[in-house]
């Protein structure tokens, strides 16, 4: 016994630094896995409240830039709307539904929070952003998060009032993607290289690409609404040893000048991922 | 200024400046990652014993990486480097007796050769595990020497501009030895 206590006293430094390695390495190893870590609520709500204050320093640089994306989004929506277009079949009528129940309503799929970005990092391997907007805002996990021009990341942890989102130039992050036209899928991810540019693979080879080509968010993404823009072809590079083509797309959203994000919530998510882990437990 | 105060004011500000300042910085090449905010443990005194050390870096390094969304990477390099550093300190002090007689490692408590070294060894040990915890999850062997090498440099070059910028006087304490 006695001789247990003086290896423990000599060697008390050497166990110390294990500990403290054990306990650093296990954070680690548990964020990258399931993304909670202890104390994470608390810190995001300081790390967010810091990162507001340098924020409101520099918003003012990058107004200008912010204001441009939001008049050109505008453009677009304006484009889209129902007065805008004149129709040309002169016999049809309006007819008037009797009953006056808001028949769009239920339907709703997608509902659309604004937020504001207060901090973001665009250098590591695992690029974050921190939103003002928190789960006392309706923000939850596994919501995406598109911005004015195409999609950012999903939202990984949320605080009262700041939520961190894992952003696309991450190497943990995937979505399922598809070429506008051929419709062909495939899965979007980053290599770690240049944050201007993704990767998309598993295209086959007979697909003609073009440099230039929309790549869209798939039907199949629970989290993302469908025919959200990722990128745009950039280089089509044919893998020899497979029978499909890897893309390099740029990004359409500028990681480095991002300001206000929307926060989606598919309505429907929880409805269909609990139905699809029922028919995974019947076929076990 | 009490050393408690001083370092105080240190980790917060080597905090910001490593979030704020060095992290905002456009990426260069994805080898390169500005790295400053270790040499605050380098810069903690001599006196402190080594369990102390090992604390302070822990929560030093997990701080930052509440910042960075990366919980437990740093930290775990700092308590690295906080666990290597006073058999660095054994091994490089010039004379008899500068560990009782200055506060902190610097140029002038140890000589501009000496501590070089110790920061050349300290940042190389850093970055290394640094860098290969991130190569476990992913990335290849020339991924790993590339970054090394690169971060390597330019922390050597931050930290010579800082030396140079903010020159500590390291006082001579008499009553010592």
């Amino acid at each position: 016994m006695r001789n247990i206590f003086l290896f423990i006293r000599r060697y008390f430094n050497f166990i110390f630094f294990l500990a403290l390695q054990v306990l650093a390495l296990s954070f680690l190893f548990r964020y990258n896995k399931f993304h909670e870590a202890a104390a994470m609520g608390v810190a995001s709500e300081i790390t967010g409240s810091i990162n507001d204050r340098y924020n409101t320093v520099e918003y003012y640089f990058k107004l200008k830039k912010a204001n441009e994306v939001l008049v050109k989004e505008n453009v677009s929506l304006r484009e889209m709307l129902r007065s805008n277009y004149q129709p040309a079949d002169t016999s049809s009528r309006i007819v008037v539904d009797s009953i006056r129940v808001d028949s769009l309503k239920p339907y709703q799929k997608y509902t659309y929070l604004d937020a504001r970005v207060v901090g973001s990092f665009v250098t590591t391997q695992t690029n974050f952003f921190t939103l003002h907007r928190g789960s006392n805002q309706g923000v939850a996990v596994d919501m995406a998060v598109i911005g004015s021009r195409g999609i950012v990341g999903r939202v990984v942890n949320v605080s009262n009032n700041f939520a961190t989102v894992m952003s696309m130039i991450s190497r943990q992050f995937k979505v399922d993607g598809k070429l506008k036209g051929s419709e062909e899928r495939g899965s979007v991810s980053w290599d770690g290289v240049n944050p201007r540019f993704v990767q998309m693979r598993n295209i086959p080879k007979n697909i003609k690409v073009n440099k230039g080509d929309s790549v869209l968010t798939s039907d199949l993404s629970s989290i993302f609404p469908p025919n959200i823009l990722i990128g745009t072809v950039d280089t089509a590079i044919s893998d020899p040893s497979t029978n499909f083509l890897n893309l390099r797309l740029r990004t359409a959203t500028n990681f480095s000048t991002i300001q206000y994000v929307y926060v989606v919530q598919n309505k429907q998510m929880e409805e269909q991922t609990a139905l699809e882990k029922a028919t995974r437990k019947t076929n076990e | 200024m009490s050393d408690l105060v001083k370092n105080t004011i240190r980790f917060i500000v080597f905090i910001l400046v490593q979030v704020f300042v060095l992290h905002k910085i456009p990426p260069l090449h994805q080898f390169v990652v500005p790295y400053l905010y270790f040499l605050y443990i380098l810069w903690l005194p001599f006196n402190m014993g080594r369990t102390w050390l090992m604390v302070v870096a822990f929560l030093f390094g997990l701080s930052l990486d509440y910042f960075l969304v990366t919980p437990g990477l740093h930290a775990a390099a700092c308590v690295f480097i906080a666990y290597i550093r006073p058999f660095l300190v054994n091994l490089l002090i010039r004379q008899e007796g500068a560990e009782q007689s200055y506060g902190a490692p610097s140029p002038a408590s140890m000589g501009w050769a000496p501590y070089s070294v110790f920061v050349l060894v300290l940042t190389v040990l850093h970055h290394g595990y640094l860098v290969f915890l991130e190569w476990m999850q992913f990335g290849n062997f020339w991924y790993f020497l590339g970054k090394v090498f690169a971060t390597t440099a330019v922390s050597l070059l931050l930290i010579l501009i800082t030396e140079l910028l903010f020159y500590r006087k390291e006082r001579y304490r008499t009553n010592a030895v």
